[in-house]
């Protein structure tokens, strides 16, 4: 019996939920120091460093990471790859979570969180770039939330509100797709206003496009990672369609990450030679700038490539890692290494550990908000009563997952 | 090291030198590309 005591220890004390458990524990612990004690108790932010670690990962990676959404979508709906429709819902569901754990943090990192919706509804200030990316990410985590409802109702059984949402998709994406190219572009734009205090290797008129274009391939890369993730931990919830599409989904977004890590690789070169910057490289900061460029650019363009030509997947997915961790590096170090470049080292930011609390707290939500719906939602295959089509490869004979349904 | 006493210089100096590059950025984009695209034909044909 699974009432024993024995056996609830083994299945409530499991490593993960230990750890989880644990994190949870101090995240709410610092939580309550923040909202209590204030900023200046848990972080190490001051007037040189008003940003730091919870604008560079849990706002700048989560919002890069968080482009899988309208990179999929806009694959599927926009340029018409229906091969990739299956991975059109997880990326979503990850976008989603991505966009309102990035709001979540903001709470934590603005003084007055309960003046968020100020700009927009009390006194905006519209000539502002940190207007324009606030305004935006409002409005795409309003679209991404309505994009995803469709599996939350699939789930509940209600179908008319689905099927009018259903039919709006493509309008949806193609808002989507404006407010991304916007507000990812813009997220650079915020460094634009500060040049005497950036590293010139970082600082470039042209940064918008960087972080718009490498968003990009950070999109496709965190498609593939948490597809990878997803096949190990969820197989089970996944219908034949998903697991018939996953490894062209893998190869096509791959091919695609490739060409666009080229292309942001050239253009940082274009950057470095209109600011003329070369002077730069052959400093320690410069070391560290190629570090970026040909570890974190170059290669995996060049490992997609191969993985794409001798159709080594794991090679593949071990790439779209190493991309995941460029785009964080990148984000890092123009938000913080780059920053304040001139500053001595004792003025120099670094987290304090209940920063990286909060942050590791704020991913781990996000993980188990994923992992409760995706085990229970139509997220990775598609709900019997509510099939657009039936896949011609399908056949009667394969398992299909047991359909969740509200209340069981 | 070239010295700029103008804007006028540095933009004629870095722009001359942006040209040259795209020359080679479109060389390499579409070398890039064929070694990516080299085998699709060998795996449509199998």
């Amino acid at each position: 019996m699974s009432t024993e005591p024995t056996d609830l220890k083994k299945t409530l004390f499991t490593p993960f939920n230990v750890v989880v458990g644990a994190i949870l524990f101090l995240g709410l612990v610092v939580t309550v120091l923040r909202f209590t004690q204030g900023l200046g108790t848990v972080t190490n932010l001051d007037d040189n460093n008003p940003w730091g670690i919870w604008i560079s990962f849990d706002l700048l990676c989560g919002v890069a990471l968080a482009a899988g959404g309208y990179t999929t979508s806009a694959a599927c709906y926009v340029f018409g790859l229906k091969r990739y429709h299956s991975a059109v819902r997880p990326a979503i569901l990850t976008a989603f979570l991505g966009y309102a754990l990035v709001v979540f943090a903001l709470h934590y990192d603005v003084g007055r969180p309960w003046r968020l919706p100020y700009p927009f509804f009390v006194q905006s200030g519209p000539t502002s770039v940190l207007f324009e990316v606030g305004l935006c990410v409002f409005l795409y985590l309003i679209t991404l939330f309505i994009e995803w409802v469709p599996s939350a109702l699939e789930w509940l059984g209600i179908r008319k509100p689905r099927d009018i949402i259903v039919k709006m998709t493509l309008a949806l994406t193609i808002f989507g797709v404006v407010l991304s190219t916007m507000h990812q572009s813009s997220l650079g734009a915020l460094y634009l206003i500060a040049p005497s205090k950036m590293h010139p290797l970082w600082y470039s008129s042209y940064i918008p496009l960087f972080f718009f274009i490498s968003s990009i391939a950070a999109g496709l890369s965190m498609v593939i990672f948490e597809g990878t993730l997803s096949h190990h931990y969820m197989h089970h919830k996944m219908d034949a369609t998903y697991l018939g599409e996953h490894d062209g989904v893998t190869y096509g977004f791959a091919k695609g990450a490739a060409m666009v890590l080229v292309a942001y690789f050239f253009l940082k070169v274009v950057g470095l030679t209109m600011d003329n910057t070369w002077e730069y490289l052959l400093t320690g900061y410069g070391t560290w700038f190629m570090i970026e460029m040909f570890g974190f650019v170059a290669l995996p363009a060049l490992l997609f490539a191969i993985g794409v030509r001798e159709r080594n997947l794991p090679l593949i997915r071990w790439t779209a890692v190493l991309t995941v961790l460029g785009i964080v590096l990148n984000r890092f170090n123009v938000s913080q290494v780059a920053f304040n470049w001139h500053l001595p080292w004792a003025e120099r930011y670094f987290p304090s550990v209940m920063e990286i609390i909060i942050s590791v707290f704020v991913v781990t939500i996000g993980i188990l908000v994923f992992r409760f719906i995706a085990s229970r939602m139509p997220i990775f295959y598609e709900h019997p009563d509510f099939k657009e089509h039936e896949p011609l490869e399908l056949h009667e004979h394969e398992p299909k997952p047991h359909p969740q349904t509200w209340g069981h | 090291m070239n010295e700029f006493y103008t804007l006028y210089d540095f933009q004629l100096f870095t722009k001359g030198a942006v040209y040259y590059l795209m020359g080679a950025v479109i060389l390499g984009t579409l070398g890039f590309w064929l070694f990516i695209t080299g085998r699709d034909e060998d795996k449509e044909i199998k």
